[in-house]
């Protein structure tokens, strides 16, 4: 019994983590149609702006503000310079972000060194505690909180203010959208910033997580990103949420059960919805009525 | 009576295509203007350049004497030119109360009165008010965007053929709905129907191969056998 709660909270945390990635992904790529592939260089340096933060403030909670913060900047960027000239073209997109997730990364180990970085989690939320037989480790709990808090607010914005609503009608429509007012540039960049800030977030947390930081984790998470945002359904937080717990319930069983398939079980679910569910477990209709 | 919008020598591409080749007309305050032609003549283009959507690259285009020619899109709305698409532009995963809810730029008592007003006109958006706008009937879609485009004191309302692909009762009540709205905007009215351009148009500009061809009074043109014959393949 003991072990399957622990399987199960690692299995939570992991996705916990993978869902915050794939939450600006889902913002970006599912509701935008931007394929950001300098996604995971949003995501890494998150991380390490948000850890540096940290140690030279020794607030955790700074360093997080430092993170989404240097996310929120990094995406305006991104986005007046890189995406604007590339908005509707994916083949573009993929060479113009992959370019820069090289160039991301690069960086890092300009400002930061190429070697990695250990990372100490704060007192307060390191250790854990029993109960019987189970062991929670708390930074675990903690992610697996920060997971559904950020799922609570995003859920409450899209669905139940004008500014959710006004991303939701833009994403279905441009054209009208702008031809009821709406400003669709710049609410794109700012759903695009918020995306940004949601990666380095998802950097900043990942990092105690972990316990080291390097400049190539980027890449790694954030193809983990777009399974989960491709197995739950473009634009869909709910279908990221549920898939991001699935990719790390799988990954948490199947490294215990059956390791050598734990690095491909990721692929294996996406597969198998691809081809049951093309469309993903809850994808958002963006298809213009007539 | 004040003019509205005038269009002068106005001319659009799309890709390689001059689509609009000289078009001019202008709409007067308190009337209804209908766009007629033949399919593919660039009644919708000239809608879609009124808006930005397809901006013009020579011509003028002015509302209010001011010049929206350069005005992106959402400036043209903000300006007061509501706009109802061909294919209705509804929000399908939006419900009908989030889709009149995103085109409010306001929320005050004077809105909330006009929308009121067009839910009495439509009592049908009142009855699906949480239904999925994807889900509605082409009708109820349509009285939908226009209610949508009514809602923000749109001083003029671009319709593009309401009537089309709607069963006859649905234009009936469609075309009630467009005098009603006329007591209070203006329209400019694109309408492959002449039956129902003619009962509700004040004026009408004719358009051919992206160029308008003749404008009038629209009880001239209902008089106008060779006209009607020419241009719209009617009479």
């Amino acid at each position: 019994m003991e072990l399957l709660v622990n399987l199960i909270i690692n299995g939570l945390a992991t996705g916990m983590l993978i869902f915050l990635l794939a939450a600006g992904l889902t913002l970006i790529f599912g509701l935008m149609d931007v394929l950001n592939f300098a996604h995971g260089g949003l995501f890494v340096w998150g991380a390490y702006a948000g850890i540096f933060t940290y140690m030279f403030t020794e607030s955790f909670i700074v360093g997080i503000i430092g993170a989404i913060v240097t996310g929120a900047l990094l995406g305006l960027i991104t986005e007046k310079f890189i995406i604007t000239p590339v908005y509707g073209n994916h083949v573009q997109q993929i060479l113009i972000t992959l370019g820069l997730m090289l160039v991301l990364q690069e960086l890092i180990k300009v400002f930061f060194g190429p070697n990695g970085v250990a990372v100490k989690t704060p007192s307060y939320l390191a250790g854990s505690w029993e109960i019987g037989d189970v062991i929670i480790i708390k930074y675990r709990l903690f992610i697996i909180v920060i997971g559904f808090v950020i799922f609570g607010i995003f859920q409450y914005m899209l669905k139940r203010t004008k500014i959710g609503l006004i991303v939701r009608a833009g994403v279905q429509d441009k054209e009208m959208a702008q031809a009821l007012g709406i400003h669709i540039k710049r609410v794109f960049l700012y759903v695009f910033m918020v995306g940004a800030a949601l990666a380095a977030l998802s950097g900043m947390l990942m990092a105690p997580y972990s316990g080291v930081i390097y400049a190539e984790m980027g890449m790694e998470y954030a193809i983990l990103g777009f399974i989960v945002v491709v197995i739950g359904g473009m634009g869909s937080f709910s279908g990221s949420l549920l898939a991001a717990i699935l990719v790390g319930l799988a990954g948490s069983f199947m490294a215990y059960y059956v390791p050598v398939l734990s690095l491909a079980v990721n692929m294996i679910l996406m597969a198998i919805v691809l081809i049951f569910r093309p469309q993903g477990l809850f994808a958002m209709r963006k298809e213009r009525t007539s | 009576m004040t003019t509205l919008l005038t269009l002068n020598e106005v001319h659009t591409h799309i890709g390689q295509y001059h689509i609009l080749q000289g078009v001019n007309f202008e709409a007067k305050e308190g009337q209804v203007t209908v766009l007629l032609g033949r399919n593919g003549a660039g009644k919708t283009t000239t809608l879609k350049t009124i808006m930005g959507l397809t901006p013009a690259t020579k011509g003028e285009i002015a509302f209010r004497s001011h010049s929206i020619k350069k005005n992106p899109t959402y400036k043209v709305a903000k300006l007061g030119i509501g706009y109802v698409p061909e294919n209705q532009g509804i929000f399908a995963d939006l419900t009908v109360e989030e889709n009149m809810k995103v085109a409010m730029r306001k929320e005050d008592s004077e809105t909330l009165e006009r929308q009121q007003y067009v839910l009495d006109l439509f009592p049908d958006l009142k009855k699906f008010w949480k239904k999925a706008g994807g889900h509605l009937s082409g009708g109820q879609k349509q009285m939908l965007s226009m209610a949508r485009a009514f809602i923000n004191d749109s001083q003029l309302i671009l319709i593009d053929e309401p009537s089309k692909g709607l069963a006859p009762i649905v234009v009936e009540k469609v075309m009630e709905a467009i005098v009603e709205m006329k007591k209070k905007t203006s329209i400019v009215l694109v309408e492959q129907n002449f039956m129902m351009a003619s009962r509700i148009g004040d004026t009408y500009t004719l358009i051919d191969d992206g160029r308008t061809v003749h404008a009038g009074d629209m009880q001239d043109l209902i008089h106008d056998e060779e006209l009607k014959r020419k241009y719209l393949g009617i009479g």
